[in-house]
């Protein structure tokens, strides 16, 4: 054997919560100069093992060896100084302050008396910023940046130090396609400089492209390591989630009905500009673009939570005015939200009233909540839905993604909408409950509703939808139908490019 | 065009605006309205009005860090008379009694070190239980306070020195004592948020809390920190004041904490954390008094002066909100 010395291993690591063995004896290695993939399902411990090696975590069981050390790390800055990096995937920043301050979070460089060093702090940081190639300097504001650059401001902080293994936690959720090549320039840079790369993404494209090496964990067990090379998507996603997964889709043969919902030449302020198109009743339309690009604003605009500044909004032919989402929920109008522990769900009740919260006004006995009207709605989309649940009684914090997310729809879909917004309907959830959602979808359209779907990921929208509206940059640039999109063409109306041609 | 003019210079400083239209306000109306014949604008007036903000205005510097890291302390008042007492009390204690004017520095330090003490009471507790600022201060807020009666029941505790009097009243550069240590506060309190990394790292924690633990800042030894130094400047505010006046009433410094969090607010502090200026603060001090003296030179009594006040901060508040909102089109909430 001559493998080179990893620069860092896990040793049969565990980690229990009260409850929950997170972590159930899990090994690793990390080579120098590698990219290495880590994957799995949400909830299957990834985050846990990366928050152990990030030192924000301590293992209950097991080592964590750097350069054949064992080593205990309390806390992220002991993490830091033995080379281990954590880029965090949630924007892990203090708007307020300067780009250098939040490169240098917690170690800003001093002289003398905890006094701050502003000119190194300043060079430093620029020098580091001069390499990612970003449009703003170190006393720009974080709180005036766009989501992408404070994701580069992120990654920046991956540059601070010696680092012997750089941790990225998704890190291109937010990042425009130049900006990824920027990253992925950053990363094959550590890698000629030694470092181990450790990369957690969902992206199957990004994992083919740049990874060395896979790993994949499920329910906290360590399911193996491969060589990407020696893999496919089809391969990673078996041991994702221990079996394989249907991905046909069969094409809609139902008719479509009449026009339900028609937007024309909608604005509002920056968000988005000139926009319009049309939903029949039946059919699902997909909005794909970049993070940014103004979907979730129009349909935060159709549903009464932003007001428009010019443009027509028709639900079944007339001209409606939607002045807050309990107009739009009178009309018809209904928005599954983007965040759905923060937005959708009250995570501390249970499912039942979680699914009645909207229309809880209505269905009474007098001056109380007829609960025997409750549970004839609970248990009709229990069923229709399939969703698993021990009884309504379950709180909603308790059940699966998929499972929370069914409850939102559910919830919308008791008001009896013409039009249903879903905004990600799949953010966060694993990829067995990923594939139910969308049959769902496509069955709520083919009992007459309009769907309107909004999505991040391209498998996602060109799966589920009958037509695709792809946005840049706030305005439409092209809407394809079923026979005519590919992947190229899509990336290339989400990026602008086929603006420009 | 000149409403955006208006805007832009709204934003970048209101409270210094408001002050200049308070001044102009009170000239105005005080010159149809007042008893008296001199003039609001009146240099000695003015001296009088920095004066009389230096209390409350010492505590606001220590509010505003403490806001800033994300927290509240509502025993700054209850802090502020157990130092006068201490500080009264230590003068008059016969175990002293032969040092003469040399007790000064003794019951100036033993009033700091208590009101430091108290700071890191708070401190300590909310660090280490984790239970929420507000929570705590408001529970040591009554403990402190029931201490103040526990000691000399509700008499007063009063004693005059005249040498520290004579300190007290004099004027340096036109300026008095007070208003010194006011502005001597405000450039020490400015220069540590501002150029220390302690500072920095406040305005970390306060705007974002999960990031500053994930950057493996220590929150809890920072907030410590606050808490004593709003102690010990409470116990400054309250050993500055009284070497003049002598004699503290039980009551005393009772709800200096609500005008104390009015100025900060007002100044531009978010309740939340993570946003505020030092400098604007100390205009948040100035306003409120300003506001104080001047409904006062124009004849209204107490009650329709907290009146004004109170509507004023509400109407600020909002305003602020309308400038800095980005449009009509923004979500609503």
């Amino acid at each position: 054997m001559n493998t080179p010395t990893p620069v860092l291993r896990l040793e049969n690591i565990v980690k229990t919560f009260p409850g929950v063995r997170a972590l159930d004896g899990v090994s690793l290695s990390v080579l120098p100069g590698e990219v290495h993939a880590l994957m799995g399902e949400n909830g299957a411990g990834k985050s846990t093992l990366m928050k152990v090696l990030g030192g924000i975590h301590q293992p209950d069981e097991g080592q964590v060896i750097v350069n054949e050390r064992p080593v205990v790390m309390n806390g992220p800055l002991e993490a830091k100084a033995l080379g281990i990096v954590f880029i965090h995937q949630e924007l892990s920043l203090a708007e307020e302050l300067s780009v250098a301050e939040n490169v240098y979070l917690g170690e800003l460089p001093t002289k003398g008396f905890g006094r701050v060093d502003w000119h190194e702090l300043y060079q430093k940081t620029d020098a580091i910023l001069a390499k990612l190639k970003v449009g703003f300097d170190a006393k720009t504001l974080v709180k005036d940046l766009s989501i992408a650059n404070q994701q580069m401001v992120e990654i920046a902080r991956a540059l601070t130090v010696e680092a012997k293994v750089v941790i990225f936690d998704e890190p291109t959720a937010s990042l425009t396609d130049a900006e990824k090549r920027v990253l992925f320039d950053v990363i094959s840079d550590l890698q000629a400089n030694d470092v181990g790369v450790v990369y957690i993404s969902h992206r199957m494209e990004e994992i083919f492209k740049i990874t060395d090496r896979i790993s994949v964990l499920r329910d906290g067990q360590y399911q193996g390591s491969v060589a990407t090379k020696d893999t496919d998507e089809e391969g990673v996603t078996q041991m994702m989630i221990g079996r394989k997964l249907d991905l046909t889709r069969k094409e809609s043969n139902h008719e479509l009905g009449k026009i339900a919902l028609e937007v024309r030449n909608l604005s509002s302020g920056k968000a988005f500009n000139d926009v319009s198109f049309q939903v029949r009743s039946g059919e699902v339309v997909g909005f794909y673009g970049l993070v940014g690009a103004g979907r979730t604003e129009i349909a935060e605009t159709l549903f009464g939570l932003r007001n428009k500044s010019s443009g027509e909004i028709l639900l079944n032919g007339e001209v409606i005015d939607v002045k807050s989402p309990r107009d739009a929920i009178e009309k018809g109008i209904s928005l599954v939200p983007e965040d759905r522990k923060g937005q959708g769900l009250v995570l501390g009740m249970n499912c039942r009233d979680n699914m009645t919260l909207p229309q809880v006004d209505d269905i009474t006995a007098g001056p109380f909540v007829a609960e025997g009207a409750e549970i004839a709605i609970f248990d009709q989309y229990r069923d229709s839905l399939d969703i698993r649940t021990p009884g309504w009684k379950q709180d909603v914090g308790n059940l699966s993604g998929g499972n929370q997310q069914k409850i939102v729809i559910a919830k919308w879909l008791s008001m009896k909408p013409n039009v249903l917004i879903v905004d990600e309907p799949t953010r966060g959830i694993d990829v067995g409950s990923k594939s139910e959602i969308h049959k769902l979808l496509r069955k709520l359209a083919s009992k007459g509703l309009a769907v309107i779907v909004i999505s991040s990921e391209m498998p996602e929208v060109m799966h589920v939808s009958d037509r695709i509206v792809a946005m840049y940059s706030g305005r439409v640039t092209r809407t394809f139908e079923c026979g005519e999109v590919t992947e190229d063409n899509l990336v290339q109306a989400i990026s602008g490019v086929s603006k420009l041609a | 065009m000149k409403s955006i003019n208006v805007k832009v210079l709204l934003k970048a400083s209101p409270i210094w605006i408001f002050i200049l239209f308070e001044l102009v306000f009170f000239s105005v109306a005080g010159s149809y309205l007042s008893l008296s014949d001199k003039a609001f604008m009146d240099v000695d007036n003015m001296l009088l009005l920095l004066k009389q903000s230096a209390p409350i205005g010492i505590i606001a510097m220590g509010m505003a860090i403490i806001m800033i890291n994300g927290n509240i302390d509502l025993s700054v008042g209850a802090t502020f008379a157990i130092a006068a007492i201490v500080l009264l009390e230590t003068m008059s204690s016969p175990m002293f009694e032969g040092l003469g004017d040399w007790v000064i520095p003794i019951a100036w330090g033993a009033a700091l070190l208590v009101g430091t003490l108290l700071g890191a009471i708070n401190g300590l507790i909310a660090w280490k239980t984790g239970v929420d600022a507000f929570i705590v201060t408001l529970g040591s807020m009554l403990g402190f306070r029931g201490l103040v009666f526990m000691f000399n029941g509700e008499n007063p505790t009063s004693h005059l020195n005249w040498t520290l009097v004579d300190f007290a009243e004099a004027q340096f550069l036109g300026l008095h004592t007070a208003t010194w240590f006011l502005l001597v506060v405000t450039a020490a309190i400015w220069y540590l948020m501002n150029r220390t990394v302690h500072g920095r790292n406040a305005y970390a924690i306060g705007n974002n809390r999960e990031a500053a633990v994930n950057a493996g800042i220590r929150v809890g030894p920072h907030m410590m920190i606050n808490f004593m130094l709003i102690g010990f400047l409470a116990a400054l505010s309250a050993v500055v004041f009284y070497s003049e006046s002598g004699s503290v009433n039980p009551n005393d410094g009772q709800l200096y904490e609500l005008w104390i969090i009015t100025a900060v607010v007002l100044g531009g502090t978010k309740l939340t954390g993570g946003s505020g200026s030092i400098l604007s603060t100390l205009g948040g001090v100035i306003a409120i008094q300003l506001l104080r003296k001047g409904l006062g030179h124009i004849g209204a009594d107490t009650s329709t002066v907290n009146l004004v006040i109170g509507s004023i901060l509400i109407l600020v508040l909002f305003l602020d909100r309308q400038i800095n909102i980005k449009g009509r089109e923004e979500l609503k909430v």
